[in-house]
């Protein structure tokens, strides 16, 4: 290959002031006119964003402690619960958790209007959140109950960490039956009324590292509108999944842990969400840079929604069931332009997934990088990929052995 | 001739009026109605286009106030709060008059409040609850 560049040569350019960022939308034109090799010898780094709802999210917070003190049994931020099986003072607050008093779906579909995902936003925000814990008191803990107010800013830690975001792809979701279904999917109308996805292709990070040649633990990235880490592979990562030739997964496949000081995050970054008759969730923006360490990590990144497929997956009954099997493929080319065809029927579609937001990352990541601000981490460690022999496990019901 | 969608609220001492029917045979008004929410001894709500001449639809204006409606311009019953909006597009397949929308390349949602016909699906589809209605008190 003719083109070879290393981490440590794209960081003295990017010090230097002489580094080439695009992002992964504005490479392609680059690629149309220039070829992979001409396209990989011009560009040092591609940018890649996603902003999407990723229900795998939360915060370890450590409040401080009180006087006197207390070892924190329950914990509510807002009234939402957040885990407090972990040191006296630490807790996590996951982006799904409801308050108790929420009549979820008791009232179908239920409106999940403030969940752990809105009181995460309400943090970054710089919001005053009203702690209260409760705890059994022992001779170093003595203090069974507290009731407080604070802000982010008041804490010692805050420390966003996702067990799993950037799906790499992820199933259409539309609905077979006769009547109106919510889902995480969002709302899907009866007899393939609306077709939903959530993904944004061509931009989306792990689409253009396919088989996470230059992605592994420790690369540095957007989280949040801050500056994260990838901490390990996502919790279902399942990358031995079928492919396309360009090496994009047919299926969900690849996931990421990540990892960052919500301290220095943005509200806009991370949003609250409500899913009718579903729960509350997080907003989560995340971008990863791409170095084109040579030819062959341009062509991936060269990758074009009309190459990327995903599966059209009934969530009437076949995902519920965990039936399998799907209503064939589309591409991402289809499913941005608002209309997809099923079976010869013309489904209208919708995102989850902003794209436009997806662009705005990758575009604030392109200027941190041409700032100086934002130097490329190599990774400390490899994610396993398509050789790491890994099969989804279920879960059957048994009794024990 | 004018054209104007409005949204009527009714005090529940005159849900049971025909004021439809008064609209129609003294002011000669055409009544589309959009949407209804009528019941017995309650506040109710009646979402309709209005047309007919300026003269009568003034004067008929001026009598739904007598009678005791509250007469609202129906434009602005819902709002897109843009800065709560996060641009995914998910109220595009669900808002039904095409109100709400997604640009195309910019992939960022549009709001059209002059097409919009305050179904209010929008306002729970919406997972960052973008949008507000000034609706809410009469439920």
């Amino acid at each position: 290959m003719s083109v070879q560049r290393t981490f440590e040569e794209i960081n003295e350019k990017i010090k230097s002031g002489r580094v080439v960022v695009m992002t992964a939308e504005e490479v392609l034109d680059l690629v149309e006119q220039k070829g992979i090799t001409g396209a990989a010898a011009a560009v040092d780094v591609v940018t890649t964003g996603t902003f999407g709802p990723m229900c795998s999210s939360g915060v370890f917070l450590n409040f401080g402690h009180s006087k006197p003190r207390i070892k924190m049994n329950e914990v509510y931020l807002n009234g939402v619960p957040a885990y407090a099986g972990v040191a006296a003072v630490d807790a996590y607050l996951g982006a799904t958790a409801l308050p108790a008093a929420d009549p979820a779906n008791r009232n179908y579909p239920g409106e999940f209007t403030y969940g752990g995902g809105h009181v995460i936003e309400d943090l970054v925000a710089g919001k005053e959140i009203e702690l209260e814990a409760f705890a059994y008191g022992t001779d170093c803990y003595p203090l069974k109950k507290i009731k407080t107010v604070f802000r982010l800013s008041e804490i010692n830690e805050a420390t966003l960490f996702n067990p799993r975001n950037a799906y790499q792809n992820y199933n259409v979701a539309v609905n077979l039956s006769d009547k109106t279904i919510y889902t995480y999917m969002g709302v899907l109308k009866p007899h393939l009324g609306n077709a939903n996805y959530s993904s944004a292709g061509q931009l989306s990070p792990l689409f253009n590292d396919p088989l996470l040649k230059t992605i592994g633990i420790g690369t540095r990235i957007f989280l949040g509108g801050g500056i994260g880490y990838v901490a390990w592979h996502g919790t279902q990562h399942n990358p031995c999944v079928e492919r396309a030739a360009n090496g994009t997964p047919l299926y969900p496949a690849g996931t990421l842990a990540v990892i960052g000081d919500l301290k220095q995050m943005k509200p806009c970054w991370l949003r609250g969400l409500s899913f009718l008759g579903y729960g509350a969730t997080l907003q989560v923006g995340l971008g990863i840079p791409i170095p084109i360490l040579n030819e062959e990590i341009m062509e991936y990144c060269a990758v074009k929604d009309e190459d990327i497929f995903a599966p059209v997956v009934d969530y009437s009954h076949a995902y519920p069931n965990r039936e399998g099997g799907n209503l064939g493929l589309v591409n991402y080319k289809q499913l941005r332009s608002g209309e997809i065809s099923i079976n010869g029927t013309r489904v209208p579609t919708a995102p989850l997934s902003s794209y436009s937001g997806a662009r705005e990352i990758a575009l604030t990541l392109k200027e941190w990088i041409i700032s100086g601000k934002f130097l490329l981490a190599r990774p400390a460690a490899p994610l396993p990929s398509i050789e790491a022999g890994i099969s989804l496990k279920s879960l059957p019901q048994r009794g024990s052995e | 001739m004018i054209k104007q969608k409005l949204v009527l609220r009714f005090p529940p001492a005159l849900v049971e009026q025909p004021v439809i029917y008064h609209l129609v045979k003294d002011y000669d008004l055409m009544v589309n109605i959009l949407r209804a929410d009528i019941n017995p001894k309650k506040e109710g709500r009646l979402m309709l286009e209005l047309s007919g001449s300026e003269a009568n639809f003034r004067q008929a204006l001026d009598w739904l106030q007598e009678q005791g409606l509250r007469v609202m311009n129906l434009k602005q019953q819902i709002t897109w709060v843009e800065e709560r909006c996060t641009h995914c597009g998910a109220c595009s397949v669900i808002c039904p008059s095409g109100a709400l929308a997604l640009t195309r390349p910019e992939m960022k949602v549009s709001f059209d409040a002059s097409k919009c016909v305050i179904c209010e699906l929008c306002l729970r589809a919406c997972p960052a609850r973008a949008m507000e209605t000034l609706l809410d008190e009469v439920k």
